[in-house]
């Protein structure tokens, strides 16, 4: 066997449905009718997913660290807001994919800036701009509504026939399902070829460029892409709860981002996922325990969860489905394990 | 013309506070390469303390600096003895999570005690007010940091070029393994730098609380300011964070004064484009480590 063929039949074998992921998407639809008082968490549920596996691709995929990952979702959730707010785009679908190819653009642009310098220099570029972003919004509060957001914003229905209701199903099932056709994208392209390269560039960018990826271009395409999905997560922010205000910037909202992906896991595109449905559910804990003060409790597992190691909890969260599906389906059917991210 | 004298006066000022604040960070970040985004919260204890002993305790102003640098260097090394010193060799993001857990914790922490409104430390008489110098208002209080901060400024720079000890923390820093061989005790030195750079953040943090204004949120506040000293800065000597602070102060204080629509935009702006240009920092070494 040749090695092409070999890391190309190993590229088509990871890239097989697994039991475990179509057992997932069915519950995850199922959850509709399991819970139906609970549309409005669950669709912030979906939204924080989609958000995630936006930075899972560049943070899990290419191993950029970014801590601005808000500015794209804001600029996404603000794009989205104003078209709706001005009718410039009614049909929320085209308003929702023209949200994210501004936020698009964005990234584009911004990834010059990110791909250089080192991690440091990366984490700064990517706060700054974030935080650029939120101070021009604040300046130009007459188009953007300044701290108190933007208002009256009114949803179209959804194709001219889905109206939002009140009790946020439509809402639920169009985040569901724009979120599936963006991680079947996703899927698509971390399996890809150019997916394999960027986990290249992620263990060793120079050995990567060795070999002959063009290291640079491939992280700009993937920021590119990133900054497309943060957008259209915060459009679909903007558009199921008809609201944008400043802190779609914010950094706590990049800082939780993190926290959700690391506690999902890095690099098998589910991270962010399970890591938003957890997430979710701890906050509503905490702040049912101490309305004021759960970020202290937020604070608390990220501490935790770095001293104890990551891979070591998923390892411990994976040991009893693992065994179940041993037992079940025999050796092989094991759920994806996140790869070690070590530096 | 004199507006300009006294907008460079409080830019100065202004810029001393944020290297004070920041030179343990340019330590930690620059020379050890930890990413400790929770530098703010030692800051924000040291200034907690301070306002605690004099508003509550009835302490002198200038007795309660030196106790808000103690406890902020003696909470410092105990968490580098117990969590900090496990992070060293993990990834940068490791280390970003970990602190921006601690961070959230101090500010919840302080907000469950100390209540979430912005506090104030009684001062001393002589330090209220300003007087004039040839037509330019000095305000005291600001004479006053820049003086501590130039005094700090100086002995930093004479312990780090001068003494045993700097050169060891030199060494140290350029190749831990080959220090260890000289028989130096590398993280004993690391230690008590943290500490060192924490205990100078709560002395920072104590003066700064009738200038930048002292509430939880203060860590995450001044984060990027921090970060900004640094990354500007450089990391091969604290003249280069030194210089950054000054620039920073300056250009903050006349943002803020000539264009004060634009808010924090002309520095964020000019923190992106120095990065872009020299990403290693304006006087950073070439080589990225």
């Amino acid at each position: 066997m040749t090695a092409t063929s070999d890391v190309s039949s190993h590229a088509i074998a990871r890239a097989r449905w697994r039991p475990a992921e179509i057992a997932f998407w069915i519950l995850a639809a199922s959850c509709a009718f399991l819970f139906p008082s609970r549309y409005l968490i669950m669709t912030d549920i979906i939204r924080l997913a989609l958000f995630t596996l936006s930075l899972d691709l560049i943070l899990g995929y290419a191993g950029i660290v970014s801590l601005g990952h808000a500015a794209f979702f804001g600029v996404g959730a603000y794009s989205a807001g104003l078209m709706a707010l001005h009718g410039i785009i009614n049909e929320p679908v085209i308003a929702l994919v023209v949200a994210g190819l501004i936020a698009m653009a964005l990234g584009l642009l911004t990834s010059f800036l990110v791909i250089r310098g080192v991690d440091l220099t990366r984490l700064m570029v990517t706060l700054g701009i974030a935080l650029l972003l939120e101070a021009l919004a604040e300046r130009f509060s007459n188009i953007t509504g300044g701290t108190d957001g933007l208002q009256g914003i009114e949803m179209q229905p959804i194709l001219g026939l889905f109206a939002f209701d009140m009790f946020g199903k439509t809402g639920f099932f169009y985040s569901l399902i724009v979120t599936f056709l963006l991680f079947l994208l996703a899927r698509r392209i971390v399996n890809s070829p150019f997916g394999l390269s960027l986990r290249a560039i992620k263990n060793n960018p120079l050995r990567a460029s060795a070999i002959g990826v063009p290291v640079n271009r491939r992280l700009i395409a993937i920021y590119t892409v990133a900054a497309f999905y943060a957008g259209i997560a915060g459009a679909l922010f903007t558009q199921t709860t008809a609201l944008a205000s400043l802190d779609v910037f914010a950094f706590e909202r990049s800082a939780d981002l993190m926290l959700v992906l690391v506690i999902g896991g890095t690099g098998y595109l589910y991270g962010g996922l399970i890591g938003a449905v957890v997430f979710k559910m701890l906050q509503e804990l905490f702040q049912t325990i101490t309305p004021q003060y759960w970020m202290f409790w937020i604070g608390l597992v990220l501490v935790v969860m770095v001293l104890v190691g990551r891979e070591r909890i998923h390892r411990w969260v994976l040991w009893g489905p693992n065994l179940i599906i041993r037992q079940v389906f025999g050796r092989k059917a094991v759920v994806a394990v996140p790869e070690s991210d070590a530096p | 013309m004199t507006t300009l004298f006294t907008i460079l006066f409080d830019g100065v000022a202004y810029g001393m506070l944020l290297f004070v604040l920041a030179c343990g960070l340019a330590v930690t970040l620059g020379l050890m390469n930890f990413v400790n985004l929770a530098h703010g919260a030692f800051a924000m204890t040291g200034g907690y303390i301070c306002a605690v002993l004099v508003n509550n305790s009835g302490w002198p102003f200038f007795a309660a600096l030196p106790l808000a640098f103690v406890s902020a260097a003696a909470i410092g090394v105990l968490l580098e003895r117990t969590l900090y010193r496990h992070l060293y060799t993990r990834s940068h993001l490791d280390q970003v999570l970990f602190t921006i857990g601690l961070t959230f914790m101090s500010v919840a922490a302080v907000d469950y005690i100390m209540g979430s409104s912005r506090i104030f430390i009684k001062l001393p008489a002589a330090l209220e007010g300003q007087f004039d110098f040839f037509g330019v208002g000095i305000g005291r209080y600001r004479l006053m940091i820049i003086v501590i901060c130039g005094l700090l400024t100086v002995a930093l720079q004479l312990i780090l070029a001068r003494t045993r000890f700097g050169s060891r923390l030199r060494a140290a820093v350029d190749d831990p393994r080959a220090a260890i061989g000289l028989g130096i005790n590398v993280p004993q030195v690391f230690a008590f730098t943290f500490a060192f750079g924490c205990g100078l953040a709560g002395l920072g943090g104590a003066l700064s609380a009738e200038i930048l204004g002292l509430d939880p949120y203060f860590p995450l506040k001044f984060m990027i300011y921090f970060l900004i000293v640094v990354t500007v800065g450089g990391s091969s000597s604290i003249t280069g964070p030194f210089l950054a602070s000054l620039l920073l102060g300056i250009g903050d204080v006349a943002g803020k004064y000539y264009v004060p629509k634009m808010g924090p935009f002309v520095i964020y702006t000019i923190m992106i484009v120095i990065l872009i240009w020299r990403p290693n920092g304006l006087f950073g070494r070439a080589a990225a480590r």
